[in-house]
């Protein structure tokens, strides 16, 4: 009996039905005459509640709230990418043409083009049977993405009608599929899926390929795996955002999905126009054609908040499924976190830590644990990548959030405060950061990269953590006092810390940076540091080598060497030996 | 049809309950008449049946149990708006306190706003340069930015908004006006921002809310609003440039922590409200551009750090919604330095975009990251010679604390000069030529070539 149930109770987002109702548990709704969008999140004997996505003011009670019949879904089909969506999957471009500027409220607008034509190619005929997840048609989404549409993973059956090939709008019926149990099924571009439940997939594999960056502190340092997950800590100001957009920007995987959750409305504008601006190197096409956008900025509804990180995975998986490599970046999951707070307090549960329900941990594992790289039931491979942004309250990494996301991410960019302060990004602490997935990518990292990729890659790690213990003098006696050697060590970390892990996102070259060049780079650095080593075994005073101007050339290599000369570093390591082969005599 | 109910059934602190209201709506606004016929305004914050619950601005004093009329307008709450709204002084609910009578409304808008659809949005990449080095340099302020002043009392906020206004404004078109919202401030602090304005000859394009220290406290949630509603139909409805200065949001706060307690919601950190990032969302989030018109709001909230400290609730999570901030130091207020900005924790998101060649100069964009990198080791070299003695550093330290030194005293501590960017960044030049030329590795050999002059010291 859907229609009857009627608004008792108002408290900000959530709404109550006093007594019981045939509503069911995470059921999407309709509340009042405006139909605002909401979804049951309680029922008991006396009452049922409902959080609502969009903004209560003006609503009374008395206004009916209808049910539909099914939970919160998503529409997946072509037309995802290259738009940009609210927390509930609502296109804002079609939003903007209702209401203009500023986002009204109970506006239905359908989630894909309805009108578009889309060229169709039929790849199944009459009498084929079709297993859950199979392709039965495609389309050319954007000139970089085949868009494979499939059968929704809880159907099976044989075709027992197709149309041919041809130009069909989302809605338009293009084959038609006998189940077991006999009944017929319109099969369209479109299907839905619950944004809160992982799609089915054939079976998950170990990883064993790095997500690619070009940016070198992740890759060489701390890299993340295809259908990994990592977490980004930092305060305001340290430059989640923009290692973020870096991401999003240059990493290798075929669709990004980019969550903006609860931040700032200009930097979804920004992400929006830098992304249609910038070419893809290598398909040479915008970065819009794989990317698709969620915004929902702080001062939207807060429940649609808390559905926003569900409704981008649910998407990345649909691409998965396809067979494509994805990745979501999702900024940031602490205002996610915050979301159910808030909800959870006006439903007055008891909290536990800092105020956060006490299931936070649980929502925060089944959310990372739908990353991964999978065998699909369409016969492919794809994989999931998460990246959270933290955003911890007062930069204190013990807070909930944090410390919860730690513990199921294997992966962890630390950034650092004072590294910010002294504009050193990305401001990625390399003593606090760590990454689990070294082991699991060696082998590509041998065959990919370079044999000696992960020999070069421990010195570093290593004589960055010497000097980190090296400072802890300084800061007390001055750097003087050291012996040479020990000089040498703290000048050779300058060259990593400036000219390595430091990366300019607005120069052209060192926005990116093949992980070969950041291999024949390593190479040059320890090439000076082990002749240095020698020479100063000699007694040789350090400031004479340091007088060579070789280490501030070397700062500058980011700048210097094109990503497309690489075989100029070798003029480098040539340099480096005319030089100091003289004190070696 | 507005129905009048008598009697209340509940009062606590600033919230009544009314029981057996006819068709209450969420967020509508109430009317009280207290017994001697005074009226005050409320509106409702939650329902439950036929219980509604009002939050009352004036507070509740006086209020009767019994005999209070209260009487449901039908409508959230909203703001009266026109043209003529320029130069005058509203009280913190959006009435008019000059004794210039009432404001003839040529349109009404809801206080609260609605989102901006980050489609409809234009990015904000035009800089607004305020004559004041290290924010025109360091932290530069663009026009749709949202950029707070992270302040502790007894510093110099007042004086650096002030100054900003002055210098910022009025350079170049007429289309420019302030909202100036002040939310529990001082009557003297009031007076100083009006005299202020009147000194400036602005005050005709001038908008001011105030809701003084010893005014309602409920009062102060809705000031910002009302401040926000009438920058916006500025903005977006007659195409001016807004600057809004919002101050102090540490109060507005606390009225909303105060709020929320009486409420009996589950508080937060610190007793604030778990939903004060997404409430200071809806305040902060309105400033912008958008595509439809020309016009643009800027907003400067000023807040005060309760014991200076950053990571506290309120500087945090205005922090972590602004695009930026602008962060004053005790240390260098006290050794008499104006504006006492702390460079190395401020900075400016929307700053990369709007500088540079076109926009300032081609060499801005690197002279600022090597001017946050020396200062920075600054702080190291200072710490250090806080152990073994300024004597006993090394000749590369003792340079760079003498250009710390130099940095605070000319280039942060102007006073009130009013410089233009090209001076800025001249001076920005001669004092990195007190460094060595292998230290300035953030810049290009192409800038340093043209504008790293070792010899022109500064005296």
């Amino acid at each position: 009996m859907i229609g009857e149930n009627i608004i008792y109770g108002i408290n900000g987002p959530v709404v109550t039905i006093k007594g019981k109702t045939t509503l069911s548990m995470m059921e999407m709704v309709y509340v009042g005459n405006k139909r605002l969008i909401g979804e049951v999140i309680g029922l008991d004997s006396q009452k049922t509640t409902i959080q609502v996505y969009e903004d209560t003011v003006g609503l009374k009670p008395g206004e009916p709230v209808f049910g539909s019949g099914s939970q919160l879904c998503v529409t997946l089909g072509p037309g995802i990418l290259s738009n940009i969506f609210d927390g509930i999957e609502r296109p804002l471009p079609a939003l903007e043409e209702q209401t203009g500027s500023f986002i009204g409220k109970g506006i239905n607008v359908p989630v894909l083009n309805e009108e578009k034509k889309w060229n169709v190619k039929l790849l199944v005929k009459q009498g084929d049977e079709l297993c859950g997840g199979q392709i039965y048609a495609e389309t050319q989404e954007t000139a970089i993405i085949n868009h494979k549409i499939m059968l929704s993973p809880l159907l099976s059956g044989k075709i027992v009608w197709t149309c041919g090939d041809g130009e069909y709008t989302v809605k338009d019926i293009i084959a038609k599929l006998e189940t077991e149990k006999g009944e017929i099924v319109d099969l369209t571009l479109c299907q839905k899926w619950p944004i809160r439940i992982p799609r089915p997939v054939k079976n998950r594999r170990t990883v064993s390929r790095p997500l690619v960056t070009g940016q070198r502190v992740l890759d060489t340092l701390f890299p993340v795996a295809k259908g990994g997950a990592a977490a980004i800590p930092g305060g305001f100001g340290t430059g989640k955002t923009m290692t973020q957009h870096q991401l999003a920007k240059w990493c290798d995987a075929d669709i990004i999905v980019y969550v903006g959750c609860g931040e700032r409305g200009n930097e979804m504008t920004q992400a929006l126009m830098e992304f249609s601006e910038l070419i893809d190197p290598k398909s040479g096409r915008p970065l819009t054609d794989r990317t698709v956008l969620i915004a929902n900025t702080s001062n939207m509804p807060v429940a649609a908040r808390e559905a926003s990180i569900y409704t981008g995975i649910t998407l990345a998986e649909y691409y998965r499924d396809m067979g494509y490599h994805t990745a979501i970046m999702a900024d940031s999951t602490s205002r996610w976190a915050e979301a159910l707070r808030e909800i959870s307090g006006r439903l007055e549960e008891m909290p536990a830590d800092e105020g956060f329900p006490a299931y936070l941990p649980s929502r925060l594992s089944e959310f990372y644990e739908r990353a991964g790289y999978m065998d699909t039931l369409s016969g492919s491979e794809g994989s999931v990548t998460i990246i959270g942004a933290v955003s911890p309250q007062g930069s204190d990494f013990s807070e909930p959030v944090t410390q919860n996301t730690k513990r199921f991410t294997r992966c962890f960019w630390a950034l650092d405060k004072s590294l910010a302060y002294a504009r050193h990004y990305p401001a990625i602490n390399w003593n606090n950061s760590y990454s689990e997935y070294l082991g699991d990518l060696e082998m590509w990292y041998h065959d990919n990269a370079g044999a000696d990729f992960m020999k070069c890659r421990e010195e570093i790690s290593s004589i960055l953590y010497e000097e980190n213990s090296l400072m802890e003098i300084v800061k007390l006696i001055g750097a003087d006092v050291l012996p040479d050697d020990q000089k040498l060590t703290i000048e050779i970390a300058r060259v990593i810390r400036v000219g390595f892990l430091q990366q300019n996102a607005f120069h052209k070259d060192d926005t990116y940076v093949p992980v070969k060049k950041q291999l024949k780079m390593m190479q040059v650095i320890l090439h000076l540091y082990h002749k240095c080593q020698k020479i100063v075994a000699l007694q040789v005073p350090i400031s004479k080598i340091l007088a060579t101007g070789l280490f501030d050339k070397l700062v500058k290599i980011k700048y210097d060497v094109p990503n497309d000369k690489i075989e100029m570093l070798d003029d480098y390591i040539t340099e480096i030996d005319t030089t100091l082969n003289s004190y070696l005599k | 049809m507005v129905v009048e109910h008598r009697g209340l059934s509940e009062i606590n602190g600033s919230l009544v309950i009314l029981e057996g209201v006819k068709n209450p709506m969420n967020e509508e606004l109430v009317e009280l008449e207290l017994e001697d016929g005074t009226k005050r305004t409320g509106r409702i914050v939650a329902i439950e049946g036929d219980k509604a619950v009002v939050q009352v601005f004036e507070g509740t004093r006086g209020l009767s149990m019994v005999n209070t009329r209260t009487k449901l307008v039908g409508k959230p709450m909203e703001m009266k708006l026109s043209p003529e709204i320029l130069g005058r002084v509203f009280d913190g609910l959006g009435r008019p306190i000059d004794g210039l009578g009432e404001i003839y409304p040529q349109e009404t808008m809801n206080v609260n706003g609605e989102p901006i659809n980050p489609v409809s949005r234009v990015y904000p990449k035009n800089y607004i340069r305020t004559g004041i080095s290290s924010i025109d340099c360091l932290t530069t302020l663009i026009r749709g930015q949202k950029l707070p002043i992270f302040s502790g009392s007894g510093m110099k906020h007042n004086e650096l908004a002030v100054q900003i206004v002055r210098q910022a404004s009025i350079a170049d078109n007429d289309d420019f006006a302030i909202v100036f919202a002040a939310m529990g401030v001082k009557n003297d602090v009031a007076e100083y921002f009006r005299s202020s304005f009147e000194n400036a000859n602005v005050m005709n394009r001038v908008v001011m809310f105030l809701n003084l220290s010893n005014d309602p406290i409920i009062e102060r949630i809705i000031t910002p609003r009302c401040a926000l509603t009438a920058a916006e139909y500025l903005a977006y409805k007659l195409n001016k440039h807004i600057l809004v200065i919002l101050t102090d949001m540490t109060s507005y706060a606390e009225a909303l922590r105060e709020f929320s307690s009486s409420k009996g919601e589950i508080p937060g950190r610190k007793g604030y409200p778990g939903y004060l990032y997404s409430d200071l969302a809806t305040l902060y989030e309105r400033a912008g551009i958008i595509k439809t018109a020309s016009g643009s709001v800027t907003q400067i909230p000023i807040l005060t750090m309760p014991n200076d400290d950053i990571s506290h609730p309120i500087p945090d999570l205005t922090g972590y919604i602004t695009e930026g901030q602008i962060v004053l130091d005790r240390g260098l207020d006290t050794k008499g330095i104006y504006p006492p900005v702390n460079v190395l924790p401020s900075l400016s998101r929307l700053m990369k975009d709007g500088i540079g060649a076109g926009y300032t100069r081609e060499d801005h964009s690197s002279l600022a990251n090597q001017l946050f990198a020396s200062y920075a080791k600054v702080q190291d070299a200072k710490a250090l010679a806080s152990v073994i003695g300024e004597d006993e550093l090394s000749e590369n330290d003792k340079l760079i604390m003498n250009f710390g030194r130099e940095f605070e005293k000319v280039f942060i501590g102007q006073g009130e000069e009013n410089r233009t960017i090209e001076e800025t960044l001249d001076i920005g030049w001669k004092l990195l030529s007190m460094l060595p030329r292998t230290e300035l590795d953030r810049i290009d050999d192409k800038y340093l070539d043209m504008y790293y002059k070792p010899q022109n010291n500064i005296e």
